[in-house]
């Protein structure tokens, strides 16, 4: 009986959704209101180039071995922003969420000067670390740490009261705590300030590559910009978004959070 | 009078975290200034406490700074009354529409996390290099919020409210702003903080990249001419301009939060 329902869903169920369904049409909506906007003559040339020129700036992007080497040089400098940046943060939050006189002196400052635009300090970064990488570094570091300590902190100041009283009766010392109670259970919040962290740290170094740099993805963009190829600039911002959201998901899935949503 | 075992009053304990605090920034300050004194900081480098407080007055007097900030603030304004506009009806529209939320939602919340003020350029490409470009930039990096806010407001609203509002046979659009939009404002003015915090961060940050507009162009302005305690001092302004505007946002986001 449940199988003959069951066959009887199957047959009568679309075999698209009518989400999906929707969510092609606004797709080929887009894509068309665009390939007009390219040919109607309405903007100054280029500014909105046909798809098929998009294409090929894709193409000839992805073919492109000086890409790969700027790529290379972005991904350096936001994986060093992230590892120094995210310890950094890490401590200081495990710092402020295990003590609560520390949290109330110095956590308001913590959580004030986290949403100010980081952008504005990069002069700073040029005089101290100079104008080559170490400042791109520096200023990633700078936008990673404030989400990752803030997180880490929340997260700290959630740990079930039970096991943090399982450890003391087990007379854990403090690396033990740290090790076997606090970060096991603060996966999740610590996971996710990195995830917040390292789109933070993508936007601050890039940002910075664009002000002022002779390599990178940043100063690839602004050089597209300097010469007006508009498609090999949509090419690049397409390719980069694709990698920032691939990334943020990656290190979601890396740490569970899915999981954390589907519970 | 209650006075704890440790013999110290209680109102005396809840000032002793903010004062260490304080009290610890104020000392960092001082070494600082000790240490380019005696020349353990290279003062071409960092300059003396002392120096950028006293370049503040300059930059009233000689940078305009007034006129920069009332310049970025009417962007954050602009930008502001154009989010908290179309956010709010495309959230109304998505929430009234399932299938519509349900096929777009997700978009939403990507293009939140989207960088997208590195398009910056693009921005300059089709608006120019002016306030517009500005604005464009903070609206995009502001509406997922207030969308996602929206839909989130009027989609909790409670059932009591809504069949209050049946029973009383209103219409649709009576529905809407006498028992929805009023129930889902306090969810939506989250929204919108976030959308406003979105907005002044990518204003002041353009500003900045483009050199064009108030406060983050003063700022590459002095930087560019190596007058190091103005640009410090600048960057303290900003800082304190973001502090502000945060708190505030905050405290009218208390002030519509419904008592329970």
């Amino acid at each position: 009986m449940a199988e003959t329902g069951r066959l009887r869903q199957a047959v009568t169920a679309p075999i698209v959704s009518p989400v999906t369904l929707l969510r092609v049409a606004i797709i080929l909506g887009v894509l068309a209101l665009w390939e007009s906007l390219a040919h109607s003559g309405w903007l100054y040339r280029d500014v909105v180039p046909s798809l098929l020129s998009i294409g090929r700036a894709l193409a000839t992007l992805l073919t492109d071995r000086n890409y790969y080497f700027n790529l290379g040089v972005t991904a350096a400098e936001i994986s060093a922003a992230l590892a120094i940046g995210g310890m950094a943060g890490l401590l200081v939050g495990l710092l402020l969420g295990a003590n609560r006189f520390l949290s109330k002196a110095f956590e308001p400052y913590l959580y004030y000067l986290g949403p100010t635009p980081k952008i504005i300090f990069f002069p700073v970064m040029i005089m101290w670390f100079g104008v080559g990488s170490e400042s791109k570094v520096a200023l990633g570091t700078l936008s990673c740490f404030f989400p990752v300590a803030l997180n880490v902190a929340a997260g700290m100041r959630q740990i079930d009261q039970v096991l943090i009283r399982v450890g003391k009766s087990f007379r854990a010392s403090t690396a033990q705590m740290v090790l076997k109670i606090y970060l096991p259970a603060m996966r999740h919040p610590i996971i996710n300030g990195m995830r917040l962290g390292f789109g933070f740290a993508l936007i601050g170094t890039l940002l910075a590559e664009t002000k002022l740099s002779n390599k990178g993805i940043g100063f690839l963009i602004i050089q597209t910009y300097s010469v007006f190829d508009m498609p090999g600039m949509y090419a690049m911002l397409i390719v980069l978004f694709v990698l920032a959201i691939g990334a943020n998901s990656l290190i979601g899935k890396l740490g569970g959070l899915e999981n954390i949503k589907r519970n | 009078m209650t006075i704890d075992a440790s013999g110290v009053h209680p109102s005396n304990r809840s000032y002793a975290a903010p004062l260490v605090g304080f009290g610890s920034f104020i000392v960092s300050v001082l070494l600082v200034e000790v240490l380019i004194r005696v020349g353990l900081l290279n003062r071409y480098i960092i300059p003396l406490p002392s120096e950028i407080a006293a370049s503040f007055g300059r930059l009233f007097l000689e940078e305009n700074i007034v006129h920069r900030f009332i310049f970025t603030a009417s962007e954050c304004l602009t930008a502001g009354v154009m989010i908290t506009v179309c956010g709010v009806f495309i959230g109304v529209l998505m929430q009234r529409f399932s299938l519509l939320q349900k096929a777009c939602e997700t978009w939403v919340a990507a293009f939140a996390s989207a960088p997208l003020v590195l398009t910056y350029p693009l921005f300059m490409v089709i608006f120019g290099r002016n306030a517009w470009t500005i604005i464009m930039i903070g609206f995009f990096a502001a509406l997922p919020p207030v969308i996602l806010k929206t839909i989130e407001g009027i989609s909790s609203t409670r059932k009591v409210l809504v069949n209050v509002g049946r029973s009383f046979k209103l219409t649709a659009t009576q529905q809407f702003w006498k028992i929805l939009f009023p129930a889902a404002l306090p969810t939506i003015f989250v929204g919108v903080r976030l959308g406003l915090i979105f907005a002044l961060i990518n204003i002041v940050g353009t500003e900045f990249l483009i050199n064009f507009g108030g406060l983050g162009q003063l700022i590459n302005d002095l930087a560019e001419r190596y007058d190091l305690a103005g640009t410090y001092a600048a960057i303290c302004f900003v800082i304190l301009v973001s502090v502000l505007f945060f708190m505030v946002l905050e405290k009218a986001e208390r002030w519509l939060r419904p008592v329970d």
